[in-house]
C-alpha cells in the first residue's frame, strides 16, 4: 500500500524526497547484480564437463526467470510486506500484490524510487537460488529445477530474506525478527543469499544423489578460461550486491566497496596458499574459487569492518573454504560444484567473524560475545530452516515428477537428452541435414 | 608406395613438416590424436582432487611415398622429430596398394 510507504515520512517527521544520487547509484547497482548471473552461469558452466555446459548455464538464467516473474507478482510483498502478526516471520502477501501502489514512476522507498529497490531485491532472489544450481551438476531434469526454484524461492527465500532484509519501517512498519529483534548484522545476505543457497544444495545434492561415476571418473572442468571470466564478472557485480545493499550513495557505500575487495585479494590469496601447499600447485580454478569464497564471506560483514577487518575475513574464508573442498569425498555427497564448501562455509565464516573483528562489536574490539551470540543465532537459524525445508522441497517435487533424468541419458550427456544442444561446434565436419521446416516463422 | 605413419610431440610438428618440404614431399595429412607409450600420463588437480591423465596429447601425420623414397623420408622425420626425451614417438610404413588423386582420376605413384 503507498500509506505504508508514506509512513516513512510521517515518522521521520520530515518530507522524504528523492535524492538523485542515490537513485543513480541503485539503478546502477540493479544493474550490476544482474551481470551476476552470466556471472554464476560461466563461474558453473565451465567447472562441468563439456555435455553439459548448456544446462548448467540453463539453471541460472532459468532462476531468473522464474523468481523475477514471482518476485513482481508475490515474492516483493513476501519479503518487504508488513511482517504478519507483527511477528517477524514473513511479509503480507496481499500488501503489494502484484506491487500495487509501487509499480509507478512516483512512488518512493527511502530516497530512491520504489521501481528501482524492487528490481534490485528482486535481482537477489534470482541470485540465491543460481547458485543453489551447482551442486546438482549434469542430472537435474530442467522443469522440475524450474520448480524447484519457484516453490524454494516462495517458501525459503521469500521468508528468509523477510527475516533479514526486513527492516522496520523502511518499507513497511514491522519488518524480520532477526533485522529488528535479535540484531544480528547481515549487510548483504551472509545468511538470507549464502548460508541459505549452500544449506539447500546440500540437502537437494543429497535428494538427488551422486552422479554416475562420482569419485572414479574424472569430472574435469571443461573451460577454466569460463570459470575465471565467471568469477571476475562475480567480483564485479558484487560491487552492486554488497555496496548497493546501502540503498544509497554515501561512505556506508563506499567502505562496502573496499571491502569487498580487499577481503577478496586476501581470500584468492589464501586459497592459493593452501593448494600450494597441499597440493603442490597454485591453480587457477582455485583462483576463481577464493575470489567467489572471499566475495561470499564478506557480503554480511562489509559494511561492520575495517580494512584491515576484510582482509583478516578473506584470509579466514579462503583457508577454510579451501580445506572444505574434500569433505564431499569424504561424506559422500555430490556437491559436484562445492556450493557447500564456498557458500555455506563462506557464509557462516563472515557471519560469525563479525562477531570477532566487528567494529565496537566484535570480541577483538571490545564489544563481548553479545553480538557472536546473535550472529551465530542467525547462522543456526538460517542454515537449519533452509535445510530442512529443501530436503522437503526436493523430495516431493522427486515423487511427484521427478527430480532426476536417467542414468543412459545422463551418461549420454544432459544438454543434448534436456535440450537438444550441443555447447560447441568445434568443426564443420559434423554430418547430418535438415529434417522439418522451422516451427519459429 | 608406402604409407609412412608418424606419431610425434605437437611442439615437433613445424619441425618434421618443414624437414619434409625440405626434402621434396608435396603433401601430408595431420590429425590430433591421443595415446602413451612408456612415458606414460601426467597428474592434474582441480579443487584437491588429483586425476591421473593416461593419454598424452600427440600428433598423427601421415605421408603418401613412392617405394624408392620411403626409407629416406622415414630418416628425415625420425631426425626432425628427435628430442633425444622418452614420448618422442613412432614412425612406421605399411604398403599401400592403390592411390587414386580424386581430381585427374591420375593412379599409382603419379597420384602421389
Amino acid at each position: 500500500m503507498v500509506s505504508s510507504v508514506l509512513f516513512v515520512i510521517g515518522m521521520n517527521m520530515e518530507e522524504v524526497v528523492l535524492n538523485s544520487g542515490d537513485t543513480a547509484w541503485m539503478l546502477m547497482s540493479a544493474g550490476l547484480v544482474t551481470l551476476m548471473i552470466p556471472g554464476i552461469a560461466l563461474f558453473y558452466g565451465g567447472m562441468v564437463r563439456v555435455k553439459s555446459v548448456l544446462n548448467m548455464m540453463m539453471m541460472s538464467f532459468g532462476a531468473l526467470a522464474v523468481v523475477f516473474t514471482l518476485w513482481i507478482i508475490f515474492g516483493f510483498s513476501m519479503v518487504f510486506g508488513d511482517s504478519v502478526g507483527g511477528n517477524g516471520y514473513i511479509g503480507d502477501v496481499t500488501e503489494f500484490l502484484f506491487l500495487k501502489g509501487l509499480d509507478n514512476s512516483g512512488a518512493l522507498i527511502g530516497t530512491i524510487p520504489a521501481a528501482v529497490f524492487i528490481a534490485f531485491q528482486g535481482v537477489f532472489a534470482a541470485i540465491t537460488v543460481a547458485l543453489i544450481s551447482g551442486s546438482i551438476a549434469d542430472r537435474a531434469k530442467f522443469g522440475a529445477w524450474m520448480v524447484f526454484a519457484g516453490i524454494w524461492a516462495t517458501l525459503v527465500y521469500f521468508p528468509v530474506a523477510h527475516w533479514v532484509f526486513a527492516f522496520d519501517d523502511f518499507v513497511a512498519e514491522t519488518g524480520g525478527w532477526i533485522a529488528n529483534d535479535l540484531g544480528a548484522i547481515d549487510f548483504a545476505g551472509g545468511t538470507a543469499v549464502h548460508i541459505n543457497a549452500g544449506a539447500a544444495g546440500l540437502a537437494v545434492a543429497i535428494v538427488l544423489g551422486k552422479r554416475v561415476g562420482f569419485g572414479r571418473s574424472p569430472m574435469r572442468p571443461h573451460n577454466l578460461p569460463l570459470v575465471m571470466l565467471g568469477a571476475a564478472l562475480l567480483w564485479f557485480g558484487w560491487f552492486g550486491f554488497n555496496a548497493g545493499s546501502a540503498v544509497a550513495s554515501n561512505g556506508t557505500a563506499g567502505l562496502a566497496l573496499l571491502n569487498t575487495i580487499g577481503a577478496t585479494a586476501a581470500a584468492v590469496l589464501a586459497w592459493l596458499v593452501v593448494e600450494k601447499v597441499r597440493d603442490g600447485h597454485a591453480t587457477s580454478l582455485g583462483a576463481a574459487s577464493g575470489v567467489v569464497a572471499g566475495l561470499v564471506a564478506i557480503t554480511p560483514a562489509c559494511a561492520a569492518v575495517t580494512a584491515s577487518g576484510a582482509l583478516i575475513i578473506g584470509v579466514v574464508a579462503g583457508v577454510l573454504c579451501a580445506m572444505s573442498v574434500g569433505l564431499k569425498f569424504r561424506f559422500g555427497f555430490d556437491d559436484s560444484l562445492d556450493v557447500v564448501a564456498v557458500h555455506l562455509v563462506g557464509g557462516i565464516v563472515g557471519t560469525i567473524m563479525i562477531g570477532f573483528v566487528g567494529v565496537e562489536v566484535g570480541l577483538f574490539n571490545g564489544g563481548g560475545t553479545d553480538q557472536l551470540v546473535k550472529q551465530a543465532t542467525g547462522v543456526v537459524a538460517v542454515l537449519a530452516y533452509s535445510f530442512i525445508m529443501t530436503l522437503i522441497i526436493a523430495k516431493v517435487i522427486d515423487l511427484v515428477m521427478g527430480f532426476r533424468i536417467s542414468k543412459d541419458d545422463e551418461i549420454s550427456g544432459i544438454d543434448l537428452v534436456v535440450h537438444a544442444e550441443r555447447g560447441y561446434e568445434l568443426t564443420d565436419n559434423t554430418q547430418g541435414s535438415v529434417s522439418g521446416a522451422s516451427k519459429g516463422a | 608406395m608406402k604409407l609412412i605413419t608418424a606419431i610425434l610431440k605437437p611442439f615437433k610438428l613445424d619441425d618434421v613438416k618443414d624437414a619434409l618440404q625440405a626434402a621434396g614431399i608435396t603433401g601430408m595429412t595431420v590429425s590430433e590424436a591421443s595415446g602413451f607409450g612408456r612415458q606414460r600420463g601426467h597428474t592434474e588437480v582441480y579443487r584437491g582432487a588429483e586425476y591421473t591423465v593416461d593419454l598424452v596429447p600427440k600428433v598423427r601425420l601421415e605421408v603418401l611415398v613412392d617405394d624408392k623414397d620411403a626409407n629416406s623420408v622415414v630418416d628425415v622425420i625420425v631426425k626432425a622429430a628427435s628430442t633425444g626425451s622418452i614420448g618422442d614417438g613412432k614412425v612406421w610404413t605399411t604398403p599401400v596398394d592403390q592411390v587414386v588423386r580424386v581430381r585427374t582420376g591420375e593412379k599409382g605413384p603419379d597420384a602421389i
